[in-house]
């Protein structure tokens, strides 16, 4: 999982996050659910993503990644983590999110060379709902939406230094 | 290796899930699990339960894994009982600082239930 090792040093280097990020996205998704995010054709409508697990980040890079979909993804996420039905995933699929969240986190930190051990992880914080604004002093804002069982997921690293 | 009783140690409830369906999944023998959901449970654990295998993730609450290691040494009835920290803390300086801690495997998330076997194998056969 380190083929995608990139710099932490350099503005230009961080141009290669953005693929980084949703690499360790799709790792987390094929090794912990057993299936593949696609990348959609055309921007999908990010309406109705109400499930949002945040994790943030702190030393060498500050900042928060957020994990964002739908409590029908949410469920779907937990059924294939848990082994269970997706109708009968209850507070698990926060949980489900939540751990998902911080996998990529991890993931993500560990293939920037040099971030490692110069990063911390909050534990993930989740919030149901979509009617909310997050006020940071960010400095820069990467976002993917990527298709989880043909349902958006949209994954953000905002960057506060 | 038979009847290994495994206390798993993680805040998050789905994880300890996965950890005890990983675990079986790769054959180990395992009988019986015990969850904690932070290093403070997982201690008192240890002194009700007698445990051959633990599994520990590091960023927890209340106490993270590394200080439950740490504490795990001075519970005599715990001595000798092998931790495999199981994180998404998976740069070098954190496995360093896990291993002199006195955990003798770790495994980074995500994880597959193969790479569970290949690390707990080793450990519970005391080859490491």
């Amino acid at each position: 999982m380190n083929a995608a090792r990139t710099s932490l040093s350099s503005s230009a280097a961080r141009e290669c996050w953005l693929p980084t990020l949703q690499l360790a996205m799709q790792e987390v998704f094929e090794l912990m659910l057993g299936c593949k995010l696609e990348t959609p054709a055309e921007p999908p409508s990010e309406e109705g993503l109400d499930i949002t697990s945040m994790v943030g980040l702190a030393g060498q890079l500050c900042g928060i990644l957020s994990v964002r979909c739908s409590a029908k993804s949410a469920a779907q996420m937990a059924s294939r983590m848990l082994g269970i039905d997706a109708e009968k995933a209850g507070p698990e699929m926060w949980d489900a999110v939540g751990e998902i969240c911080n996998m990529v986190a991890g993931n993500f930190k560990n293939k920037i060379s040099g971030l490692g051990d110069g990063c911390m992880l909050s534990v993930p914080t989740v919030i149901t709902g979509g009617d909310y604004n997050v006020h940071s002093m960010v400095n820069d804002n990467l976002h993917a939406v990527l298709l989880f069982a043909g349902e958006p997921v949209v994954i953000s690293l905002e960057v506060h230094s | 290796m038979d009847n290994i009783r495994t206390l798993i140690v993680d805040d998050s409830s789905v994880m300890r899930k996965i950890v005890e369906r990983s675990l079986r999944q790769a054959g180990l023998g395992i009988a019986e699990v015990i969850e904690a959901s932070n290093g403070a449970e997982a201690l008192a654990a240890v002194q009700n339960h007698k445990v051959d295998l633990i599994l520990c993730d590091i960023n927890m609450p209340v106490m993270d894994g590394l200080e439950f290691v740490k504490e795990l040494a001075q519970v005599e009835s715990a001595k000798g009982v092998p931790v495999v920290m199981i994180t998404t803390e998976g740069s070098e300086g954190h496995v360093v600082q896990a291993l002199s801690a006195g955990a003798r495997g770790y495994i980074r998330k995500p994880f597959t239930p193969e790479q569970v076997k290949e690390h707990v194998l080793p450990v519970l056969a005391g080859n490491v």
